[in-house]
């Protein structure tokens, strides 16, 4: 029964083969993703969540952007945001930026290395599955990349009435959308899965 | 083992689990995944009444969402509310027509859309419909895909109102309208990740008992 695998989207049972690399298996009824062939998943993985981490960093601690009026520059870092709103505005937007452009990418990028990390050294750490489940919970709330257009938007929507600067910590996000939808690409739930071993 | 024509999971006795995706033969509705620990489960619990009534939820909110300013803006002279159609408005004819077609589809159509696409899923799974079910499972998979989107003005507005704190601008607040868009853009990803899209098959097996 172990090559049997059953459809997430329609539940029909299926035989997995083997496939050719970097090729995807779709169920034949709802044309749903199966499984993908990464045969280096964990490496590619690993490699871009250390540098996403790198410049997850840089994306927290420089502004992000800033307001020039009147020879006055006013510059906001990614904390700073929730940190004004939440103090002076309201702290349901400012719980809610928290959550998914601080809290989950973090906790996403921590699980990532935590499993990644010493399965890449040939070892399964503890709390495996746990850590795994975390990891898919904070995935979809992960929202780095729409914060960044957001980012955007805002710059264009105040340009008309003082002049922008860009903080370099743009540039950081600019390059962790990137790196975090590459990620997308290569993380293979999968073939952590696998790594599991079932009790009995 | 030989599989029949079209053999589920459901229709094998076996349970698939929603989190690890482990097959599993001898366990039982409600205990947990030998793999990952999760509850196992046929199908998501309560799958329909709970994505209606998120669903229901967000539509009411939708319209507060709508209707009341996302943004007020102070300045000396005089004071303005900004709903997120008139935020559209002043972008189109400020010339930013790229920027009008992006906060017009990520604002107003993907949640619009979203809450349609999944009344639709709910009510031709509750009628047990056989009809255009792969249509149907590749509309859940957009919907799952693009609905995070709408999420994209909560984002405007947190920017907007911190940089513009103590300028010559006056003062920007969030209005009462953007708390409402974030409850329905939250709502509306709750609503979708509780809908379980193997319902929309059930009806093709025949099942015995």
């Amino acid at each position: 029964m172990h090559n049997l695998i059953a459809c997430r989207e329609c539940d029909l049972v299926q035989r997995a083969v083997t496939l050719s690399r970097n090729a995807v298996a779709l169920c034949s009824r709802c044309g749903g993703t199966l499984y993908r062939s990464h045969p280096d998943s964990i490496e590619y993985t690993l490699a871009l969540t250390g540098s996403a981490i790198v410049l997850f960093v840089i994306a927290n601690a420089l502004p992000i952007v800033g307001l020039q009026m009147q020879g006055q520059l006013t510059q906001t870092t990614l904390f700073n945001t929730v940190r004004v709103l939440y103090a002076d505005h309201s702290k349901t937007i400012a719980l809610l930026v928290f959550v998914t452009v601080i809290a989950m990418p973090a906790l996403e990028l921590m699980a990532l290395t935590y499993v990644l990390l010493p399965l890449r050294l040939g070892r399964v750490p503890p709390y495996y599955v746990y850590v795994l489940r975390i990891l898919q919970v904070a995935q979809p709330w992960s929202m780095l990349e729409i914060f960044m257009l957001g980012v955007l938007v805002a710059v264009v929507k105040l340009a008309d009435s003082a002049s922008i600067v860009v903080g370099n910590a743009l540039w950081a996000l600019a390059a962790l959308m990137m790196i975090m939808s590459a990620i997308s690409v290569t993380f293979d739930a999968r073939v952590l899965w696998a790594k599991a071993i079932p009790e009995r | 083992m030989t599989l029949p024509a079209a053999a589920t999971a459901s229709t094998l006795g076996l349970l698939a689990c929603h989190t690890c995706g482990l097959l599993s033969r001898s366990h039982s509705e409600g205990s947990h995944c030998p793999r990952c620990r999760t509850p196992l489960h046929v199908r998501k619990p309560f799958s329909v009444s709970r994505t209606w009534s998120l669903l229901i939820a967000a539509a009411i909110l939708y319209v507060p969402a709508n209707l009341l300013p996302m943004l007020h803006t102070n300045s000396l002279f005089d004071s303005q509310s900004d709903t997120i159609m008139s935020g559209i408005v002043y972008f189109w004819h400020s010339g930013a027509w790229y920027l009008a077609i992006i906060i017009f589809s990520a604002s107003i159509l993907v949640p619009l859309l979203k809450m349609i696409a999944l009344a639709w899923l709910l009510v031709s799974v509750q009628l047990r419909s056989r009809g255009q079910q792969e249509q149907r499972a590749r509309l859940y998979r957009v919907v799952e895909a693009i609905g995070r989107w709408s999420i994209l003005d909560i984002y405007v507005v947190a920017i907007v109102v911190t940089l513009v704190r103590f300028g010559v601008l006056g003062t920007i607040e969030p209005g009462a309208g953007a708390v409402a868009f974030g409850a329905v853009v939250v709502l509306t990803m709750f609503a979708s990740m509780s809908f379980d899209p193997r319902l929309i098959w059930d009806p093709s097996e025949r099942r015995d008992g």
